[in-house]
């Protein structure tokens, strides 16, 4: 018996016992051209962009909701939602209309108290969203298509706070839908974006389903990231879940799937060798991988002893534990903004160019006082990126004759423990390890690492005024040449001060079938401009 | 009889809250926050304690545990605090491809492991007997994900005789249901079918020495007869504990391999749910286990009246 009549055979006999008889879930040939199956790089556990603020959800948000301006692949804020807008001589009155032919996906046009509620909502939890509402004086509608913003003082950085791709996003949501606390998750999801949420095909961890809507009215530029025209090129996105990454490869080798956006660099030779498949950077913004030191309690409340633990670490080390031996997706990174974008900057960056001086980094710890107390570094194990940096940090530290209490646990216990500001013997910690993706540290709005406030910064709770100083300054200037200032002096003290410690900065791939045409770089996929034959 | 399974019955309800009881408070002195996870890396603690205040996460232990409990009581699993949807929802998505799964693996391991136990126990000391415990050896010691990456990799990748994951509903056609599940089951029935194959031999040695079987062979009985209606029923109650005490294996084998086979069942649920701490999911799932467990052994007991009859309750 060969194997189609063993297969014909077995649909045979399951056929009489099938009410549903043997249907294979085929599409017509022009159907599965118009269906565009992705793998997220996360479960879309919930979809309430502004409530939480994972970026697998904000990447299913960019489809279904639509924002007043889109930064570009320039990083500028370009209009998207909103056809003018005018600015007193002041800075501190702006109006902004509103496109027409803008919709929701229940058919009602989009209003100015739609855009009112939902960035109420955004600024209750977006840091510069917090920044505009401190300034804000008034935000009204004018006319249907036309609101009104009044500041108490000029705040530079508006327009780019409306269009940036960092969560949360300003969405712009129905008015009934942008009343809901700001804490609580919405469960309506209707809104104005090129593609509509099917609520009811919603498998949480397995499936989500996107169809196009049909009455987006895309602008006429050409799309370049969150900005231009959003065209849909296709009527079905099914985003399919699969957590293990050896699956994900074979689904796409095997023609399951059609686009994997984080394939793991481990499998990326097997796709680059199969001729179906393309594979490339994904997101040139990249990755800043990082470990923090707890700035509360001993041995790295003292400066010298977090300049120790800098002196010492080769970022060539944690990149290659991160990514092996492709040298092509990987940089030093002896700062803390993306390479490749305006504000880069390497001031102050010497400490952790050139050759590793362990003798003179022991000297200066044992100078900071510290004599062999337990140092607990958090490590989470189940996310790739933790677990090489978390590795590499334990042999640094036993190098540098600091006693490790490697604390191997999971993402979701780190990132309860470290938000511990109890000594690290009852609870607290010392260290742990993270990363940022870059287009969170193209400059200091959306970049909470980087801020030095003492009580109120990221955890580890740096305190530095010369940091913040510059943070403030990077605020208020009003051209490139004043935020390259601003920046290059944060850098340098950002440094100095050692708020935490860049590992490095490394890319990674996304992987699609050449059916598949249309995909851009960026911080996000987009799905605008993508098309696939049969 | 039936008094004998409605006791029972009643019975599992102090199990039951004992299990409630256990899973909640092991849940609620498990390190990890939700709210932190739902907040974000960008959100402050007093964020994380405004979502932990609406998720009522900052109520004491005993309130929290006796609101469940009153909602369980209504037959309200509760809401996945992630998804916001109801967790009965998210388990009525689930159960279906879990239960195929268990279903298939269960079935090809009777129908393949019984027989080999058998066989293996009639041709005691003979190469075949050695081969079929070599194999079960083999088996037993090859981790269920092995198993399945091997698998996908021979008859998927290689082969394209099926696909490499997903899950399609029993509605929509049987092959295609059979399809997705193939695989899976043969990956998670592995290590059950050497378990199965090396008790039914044991027991089977067993009862083939008794004088019963001597008597049977002198009288000319047939050896299928003597081995599959004779000794086979004989030695079946060890056979049945096993394959019920094994349905647990299969719940944590399916956890794996759903996840190697992306098949959207209750396991992969639980590790979503576990890593993520939405506590009203997890509690739900292991509630939904624990009490087809228990009906399970409850089976497993009415199934001994049947084969031996000498058992009566």
């Amino acid at each position: 018996m060969d194997r189609r009549t063993l297969l014909k055979g077995l649909a045979g006999a399951g056929g009489l016992a099938a009410t549903g008889g043997l249907s294979m879930p085929a599409l017509s040939q022009g159907a599965a051209a118009r269906t565009l199956r992705f793998v997220p790089q996360a479960n879309l556990a919930n979809f309430d962009p502004i409530w939480g603020t994972q970026y697998v959800v904000r990447n299913a948000a960019a489809l279904v909701w639509d924002t007043l301006y889109g930064v570009d692949a320039t990083l500028q804020p370009q209009r998207q939602m909103v056809e003018s807008e005018e600015v007193t001589d002041d800075g501190l009155t702006w109006t902004f209309r509103l496109r027409s032919g803008l919709k929701f996906h229940d058919g009602e046009p989009v209003r100015s108290k739609d855009v009112i509620a939902s960035l109420t909502r955004w600024s209750a939890r977006d840091p510069m969203g917090l920044m505009i509402k401190a300034l804000q004086q008034e935000l009204t509608a004018v006319d249907d298509k036309t609101f009104k913003l009044v500041l108490k003082q000029p705040y530079p950085k508006l327009l780019y706070a409306l269009g940036k791709n960092n969560t949360p996003i300003a969405f712009i949501m129905p008015e009934r839908i942008a009343q809901t606390d700001p804490f609580k998750q919405i469960t309506d999801y209707v809104g104005s974006g090129p593609m509509k949420f099917a609520k009811a095909e919603w498998v949480p961890g397995a499936k989500a389903v996107f169809e196009k809507f049909t009455d987006y009215v895309p602008r006429q530029e050409k799309s370049s990231w969150l900005a231009g025209g959003k065209q849909i090129l296709i009527d079905r996105l099914e985003w399919v879940v699969i957590p293990d990454p050896a699956t994900a490869a074979a689904a796409l080798q095997n023609g399951e799937v059609d686009w994997w956006e984080s394939p793991i660099t481990d499998l990326v030779p097997v796709l680059k060798s199969n001729r179906n498949i393309n594979v490339d950077i994904a997101d040139p913004l990249g990755n800043v991988g990082s470990f923090r030191m707890n700035h509360l309690y001993p041995p790295f409340n003292d400066v010298r002893a977090r300049r120790a633990v800098l002196m010492a670490m080769s970022q060539e080390d944690y990149m290659r534990a991160l990514v092996g031996d492709d040298t092509s997706l990987w940089k030093p990174l002896p700062g803390f903004f993306t390479p490749g974008t305006p504000l880069y900057s390497e001031a102050g960056g010497e400490i952790l160019k050139g050759k590793r001086d362990f003798d003179a980094a022991k000297k200066l710890l044992a100078e900071s006082g510290y004599s062999g107390q337990p140092v607990t570094c958090l490590v989470a194990q189940d996310q790739p990126i933790t677990k090489a940096q978390g590795d590499v940090t334990a042999d640094l530290l036993k190098k540098l004759g600091m006693n490790v209490d490697f604390v191997a646990t999971d993402w979701g216990t780190v990132g309860s423990r470290r938000a511990q500001k109890t000594p690290p013997g009852q609870g607290g910690w010392q260290m742990f390890h993270t990363w940022h993706a870059g287009a969170d540290c193209i400059n200091p709005a959306p970049y909470n690492a980087i801020r030095a406030n003492g009580d109120k910064a990221w955890f580890g709770w740096p305190s530095s005024d010369a940091v913040e100083k510059d943070v403030v300054a990077w605020f208020e200037a009003k051209n490139l040449d004043e935020e390259k200032a601003a920046i290059n002096h944060l850098n340098k003290a950002a440094l100095e001060d050692v708020v935490y410690a860049p590992t490095g900065f490394f890319l990674g791939y996304t992987a699609w079938r050449k059916t598949i045409s249309g995909i851009a770089k960026g911080p996000l996929p987009f799905f605008w401009g993508v098309s696939k034959t049969a | 009889m039936v008094s004998y399974i409605l006791r029972r019955i009643v019975a599992t309800l102090p199990v039951m809250a004992i299990v409630a009881l256990f899973v909640f408070s092991l849940l609620y002195i498990a390190p990890g926050d939700p709210a932190v996870v739902i907040a974000g890396d960008q959100a402050s603690p007093a964020d994380v304690e405004r979502i932990r205040q609406t998720l009522g996460l900052d109520r004491p232990f005993l309130v929290q545990f006796g609101s469940w409990l009153w909602h369980i009581l209504h037959g309200d699993l509760g809401t996945s605090i992630f998804t916001s949807l109801p967790v009965s929802t998210l388990i009525a998505q689930r159960i279906e491809p879990t239960l195929s799964l268990m279903a298939i693996a269960l079935s090809l391991t009777v129908l393949i492991a019984v027989p080999l136990g058998v066989v293996a126990a009639w041709k005691a000391g003979s190469w075949i007997d050695r081969s079929i415990m070599a194999f079960a050896v083999f088996a037993f010691s090859l981790p269920v994900f092995v198993i399945g990456y091997v698998l996908a990799y021979v008859f998927a990748l290689k082969l394209e005789w099926l696909p490499v994951q997903g899950y399609t509903p029993i509605a929509e056609g049987v092959w295609p249901w059979l399809q997705n599940l193939i695989l899976p089951a043969v990956a998670l029935g592995d290590v059950y079918i050497a378990l199965i194959a090396r008790i039914t031999r044991a027991s089977m040695l067993e009862v083939l020495q008794q004088d019963y079987i001597r008597t049977a062979r002198a009288k000319g009985l047939g050896m299928r007869d003597i081995l599959f209606v004779h000794a086979l029923k004989n030695a079946a109650v060890p056979i049945v504990t096993v394959i019920g005490i094994g349905i647990a294996l299969l719940i944590g084998g399916a956890v794996v391999t759903e996840s190697v086979f992306a098949i959207p069942g209750l396991g992969r649920l639980t590790i979503d749910a576990i890593l993520r701490r939405d506590y009203p999911v997890i509690q739900g799932i292991v509630l939904v286990f624990s009490f087809l467990y228990v009906l399970i052994n409850l089976m497993v007991d009415v199934i001994y009246t049947l084969v031996d009859p000498r058992i009566r309750y």
